[in-house]
């Protein structure tokens, strides 16, 4: 399967806090890779540099084959991001947030058009469209973000937090979303939760970072029977628990 | 340029979003025609031009133009969307000259909307029209001086307030280091070289000398020199800090 991305040695300080500490991400066609950690694990920070938003101290990013540092105008084209917390221009209306999304994705006039028609439609957008993005709801909010992720239809996905606040039947149809846009349409898809069944219901991979470093990388099936008998709660939750809690004991001390 | 245009387009049409284009057009015609007629003594001069109109532009630009530019960039950091334009294949010059662009025309919209003033001293007697032009051209370009620092200063925060104490804080000075109180202030001591060089650096002097219905090549570079390098600035600064 072709790598479309591919992140070397990431790196990044904050003042003397090093937020992330080397991660290494292989991403290809058709897998969706959950990306997970504790607050302030860095997930946020390395999905940065993954869309060129931050630079890294060190390492490189290549999206769709192209690199990040190289071409950046080109790799961004090739990449759909929904950044954290969904930000949008709350004075527009739906339709024109997307328009001008469309537009500065290089799309012109019907085209355009037709394109925000469409993501609109995928997305269940019909009845908001004439709305500001101030009065939407949050569930509104976040799925307006992941229609400019997705209108340019771009092999690349990063999603930060792409289900928060969302109802559980938007939360399912979110999840088909992504899950047909990567086996069907062969995206290679990065998001972050903080769900974990979220994990085994979409991702065909899980990473775990903690501290800056990623502490697993597996399927979600390897994953599950990682877990150690004893806990209550799900599988997932422990093996969580297990891998990330020397950081919540030295918060506890 | 197409890339700029989008933005340009964005940012323009975004004044009209909010109440703060009509407050802002209404409330600079306001002042502007004030000034003007109460303390410029339009009428009691007797002379039909439009000095004692223009010669206040500046004064008012000083805390107007802030009240415009302060939003520019600190509001895309307090939402977070500079996280979204940023990550669209757009380069950090083409955000910048197409927020400026938009500032800039939106200030040329009020400035165009006095023009009912020149009718009225062309109804009254024969101004001179060339003079008049070339007053225009010296207010829309501080304008633009103003809103280029203003856009840069903008950056650094994601403060409104902050980014509006600033910038009218940093025109204030620039405005006044040409003005002759300050310069006479210096003058005592200093030695001439800096005196003079205060004086080259003040908007009042250029502004003057334009209003006067002069162009001189001079004053205009002044401007744009001012103008390109805090948009420099302004990229570079943006660039520098994205996230924070």
């Amino acid at each position: 399967m072709t790598t479309l991305i591919e992140a070397r040695g990431l790196r990044k300080k904050f003042g003397s806090i090093q937020a992330v500490d080397g991660i290494d991400l292989t991403v290809s066609a058709g897998e969706v890779l959950g990306f997970l950690g504790p607050n302030g694990a860095g997930k946020s920070t390395t999905m940065r540099m993954l869309t060129g938003f931050l630079e890294a101290d060190c390492g490189s990013v290549q999206l769709a084959g192209v690199a990040l540092d190289v071409d950046p105008l080109e790799a961004r084209r090739r990449m759909g991001y929904l950044p954290e917390g969904a930000p949008a221009y709350p004075d527009m209306t739906v339709r024109d947030f997307l328009m001008f999304v469309a537009q500065a994705r290089g799309f012109l006039g019907a085209e355009a058009r037709r394109r925000v028609d469409d993501a609109i439609q995928r997305i269940h957008l019909h009845q908001v469209v004439g709305q500001t993005i101030e009065t939407l709801s949050k569930g509104f909010k976040r799925r307006v973000g992941l229609a400019q992720a997705i209108l340019h239809d771009p092999p690349v996905l990063i999603l930060d937090e792409p289900t928060d606040g969302l109802d559980p039947n938007q939360k399912h149809e979110v999840r088909n979303l992504i899950s047909e846009m990567s086996a069907s349409h062969g995206k290679a898809i990065v998001l972050s939760t903080h769900i974990l069944e979220e994990v085994e219901a979409v991702c065909t991979r899980a990473v775990i970072i903690n501290k800056g470093k990623v502490v697993v990388d597996e399927t979600p099936e390897r994953l599950v029977a990682m877990a150690p008998e004893r806990s209550g709660g799900s599988a997932l939750d422990s093996v969580f628990r297990s891998v990330t809690s020397g950081d919540l004991e030295e918060v506890g001390q | 340029m197409r890339r700029v245009s989008i933005v340009f387009r964005r940012e323009f049409s975004g004044y009209f979003a909010t109440p703060l284009a009509a407050i802002f057009l209404v409330v600079f015609l306001f002042l502007a025609s004030m000034f003007a007629f109460n303390i410029g003594g339009f009428f009691d001069r007797g002379q039909a031009d439009l000095r004692p109109f223009f010669q206040f532009h500046p004064w008012l630009y000083l805390f107007l133009v802030p009240a415009i530019s302060m939003r520019l960039w600190a509001e895309e950091r307090r939402t977070g969307t500079i996280e979204l334009i940023a990550t669209l294949p757009l380069t950090m010059q083409d955000l910048v000259l197409g927020k400026f662009f938009a500032a800039w025309a939106f200030s040329g919209l009020a400035l165009l909307l006095t023009v009912p003033m020149w009718w009225t001293v062309s109804f009254l007697g024969e101004p001179d029209h060339g003079v008049i032009v070339c007053s225009y051209l010296a207010s829309w370009l501080t304008a633009g001086a103003f809103l280029a620092i203003g856009s840069a200063i903008s950056s650094l925060t994601k403060n409104q307030v902050v980014a509006f104490v600033l910038c009218a804080a940093a025109c204030f000075l620039l405005l006044l280091s040409g003005f002759s109180v300050v310069l006479d202030f210096f003058r005592g001591w200093a030695p001439n070289m800096v005196v003079e060089g205060l004086s080259a650096i003040g908007v009042l002097t250029h502004f003057e000398s334009m209003i006067r219905g002069v162009i001189d090549l001079r004053d205009v570079l002044y401007f744009a020199s001012l103008i390109v390098a805090f948009l420099v600035i302004n990229t570079a600064v943006i660039d520098w800090r994205k996230a924070a």
